[in-house]
């Protein structure tokens, strides 16, 4: 109820319609005022501000102007072409004018009195043209370089504001990040309203790009640095999906694929909807147990989605179909789909969204990631843990199951060093080899299983030509050693 | 020096800053450039559209066509000197 309240008193919002930009912001930006956009070069705020002008012509009926104060004007036509928007035709259609002013000190001199009234008569008979609501002022701050009276500049800027404010126009300023401020000559102190901020960053190798909100009067807004992603598709702010633990928990049961693990957890499998992770040393059959789980999903009519981030589908089918697995048919009749990328690829963020996508596309009922650990070397542990919330977070709230193999180093650290990631998960099965009389046996055990009871037996089991066969339950042999379990 | 001198002045209606700007360049024309300068005066109020083949941003703005190339001088010209400059009347100072 009291949301409600606040919803009501909040200010009228005018959306983006740039994908998660407007979940952050409650709805869009401020509506007949202007935001401030920050961002060092490269950073997307010039992307940012064309797409607020073309979704708003295209979806919300409102009308852009575009003034570009930057040297290039052949520059931006070619960026924003890169994002597949046509400016050109949105111009013949008198939906979008374009204006570039562009100033040179080198062929001015300043004597006596001015103002920046030209200015003002061409963004006000751009305006009145097309019925304008939505201006971008790509990047007014140049002028500083192109006119000396910077005392003029400033006040003019200032009535230029005013003036936006008070013609209801809702603008996007875009602005070059300065040493401390957010912008190099001060603008914050003029544009109040909001102010968004850009950050382009690479780690390791890795370019991030994420937003921020830093500041929205009048509005609540996502306070948290948010990744986006500049792609074919226009710009992409993530999350697409609420943060909350609010995902509906069901009672159903999916089967692991396998009688005698669905056993193991409380007769019947997993929850669906939750999340399963599947960890061990490298040969310990989990990829095969994940291929018996897929399996079982196209063998009931669901759609299972299998991320691979090792093997090629190719691979991946033939060597299940060495272990007895028939993925192929899956394959053919559409019910079970690869999604196969290398994770060094580009950043957790395009990985991310390209999850998303596939999983939007193909809505599957199942989801694979196998394995989740070769993600983990694309960012440092923060960044790959919120990722993997968000994905969790976003297959919940689907309905989707998850299940996530986890490659560990060794078998003693199996249980310690996936304390980052098993906390997110519903149900934790371990996988492990021990070799004893030049044999390397197989055991596996359900370390957890939230909200069911769940067998603790350490079972061996065997990868034959026909699946995986798990051993019936019986007091440990001398040869399937129960492993120490750890005190975390 | 005889060649003719096509200038435009750009203003935004009968502004103080704009009348002050057209008698100063008067002025400077009638004393330097006797007989051989032809002034246009452009108001952007009346014809926005017009603002945009010279690059107009501040007003009043002083743009000389010919002879080339093309300079640009704006603000109510109330300093002589800087206005000889700016046509290229006088040479510019080496210093400052």
């Amino acid at each position: 109820m009291s949301k409600q309240r606040m919803k009501r008193s909040e200010i009228q919002k005018a959306p983006t319609g740039i994908a998660g930009l407007d979940d952050i912001t409650n709805g869009g930006l401020p509506h007949g005022r202007p935001t401030l956009v920050s961002g060092g070069p490269g950073s997307g705020k010039t992307l940012l501000g064309v797409s607020f002008l073309v979704n708003g012509a295209q979806q919300f009926s409102e009308p852009g102007v575009l003034m570009t104060f930057e040297e290039n004007a052949q520059e931006l036509a070619q960026d924003v072409r890169s994002l597949g928007y046509d400016l050109d035709t949105l111009v013949a259609q008198k939906k979008l004018i374009v204006d570039y002013i562009h100033v040179d000190r080198s062929e001015i001199e300043e004597t006596g009195e001015y103002d920046l009234e030209g200015l003002f008569v061409r963004l006000e008979h751009a305006i009145k043209q097309i019925g304008a609501r939505r201006v971008m002022l790509d990047t007014v701050e140049t002028l500083f370089g192109g006119l000396k009276d910077t005392g003029i500049l400033r006040a003019e800027l200032r009535r230029l504001f005013r003036w936006l404010r008070d013609h209801q126009i809702t603008a996007v300023v875009t602005a070059e990040r300065g040493e401390q401020l957010y912008t190099r000559q001060g603008l914050e102190e003029y544009i109040t309203d909001a102010v968004i901020a850009l950050d382009h960053r690479v780690h390791d190798q890795i370019s991030t790009r994420r937003i921020r909100v830093v500041k929205y009067r009048g509005s609540t807004h996502g306070t948290n640095e948010y990744p986006f992603l500049i792609n074919r598709d226009g710009i992409t702010v993530l999350p697409v999906t609420s943060l909350l633990l609010e995902h509906e928990a069901t009672n159903e049961r999916v089967s692991t694929g396998l009688a005698t693990l669905d056993d193991m957890l409380g007769s019947k499998g997993f929850y669906r909807a939750s999340t399963v992770l599947l960890s061990g040393t490298a040969g310990t059959g989990k990829t095969t147990l994940a291929a018996h789980f897929a399996d079982a999903a196209c063998a009931r009519g669901e759609k299972c989605l299998y991320f691979l981030f090792e093997e090629s589908p190719q691979q991946m089918i033939r060597n299940m179909r060495a272990a007895g697995i028939d993925l192929q048919r899956w394959y053919d009749k559409g019910l079970l789909r690869f999604h196969a990328d290398r994770p060094n690829r580009h950043g957790l963020e395009t990985h991310l969204l390209e999850m998303h996508q596939a999983v939007e596309m193909f809505d599957p009922s199942i989801v694979v990631m196998d394995p989740i650990t070769n993600l983990m070397t694309v960012g440092t542990q923060t960044d790959v843990r919120a990722m993997l919330t968000r994905v969790i977070d976003y297959l919940k709230t689907r309905g989707i199951t998850a299940l996530f193999t986890s490659l560990a180093t060794s078998a003693s650290s199996l249980e310690a060093t996936e304390a980052m990631i098993s906390s997110l998960m519903d149900t934790w099965i371990l996988v492990a080899v021990n070799e004893e009389a030049h044999k390397r046996n197989r055991w596996l055990y359900v370390l957890k299983s939230r909200g069911m009871p769940h067998s603790n037996d350490v079972r061996g089991f065997h990868i034959g030509n026909r699946g995986v066969a798990i051993d019936s339950p019986q007091p440990a042999k001398s040869n399937a050693r129960k492993p120490r379990r750890k005190t975390r | 020096m005889s060649e003719t001198f096509a200038l435009k002045l750009y203003v935004a209606g009968k502004t103080p800053k704009a009348v002050r700007a057209f008698a100063n360049l008067r002025k400077i024309c009638d004393e330097y450039l006797e007989g051989r300068y032809n002034i246009e005066v452009i108001d952007l109020v009346e014809n926005p559209q017009l603002g945009r083949g010279d690059q107009i941003l501040a007003l009043p703005t002083l743009v000389r066509h010919l002879p080339t190339p093309i300079k640009k001088i704006i603000g109510d010209l109330s300093n002589t000197e800087r206005v000889l400059v700016g046509l290229d009347l006088r040479p510019r100072r080496p210093s400052k």
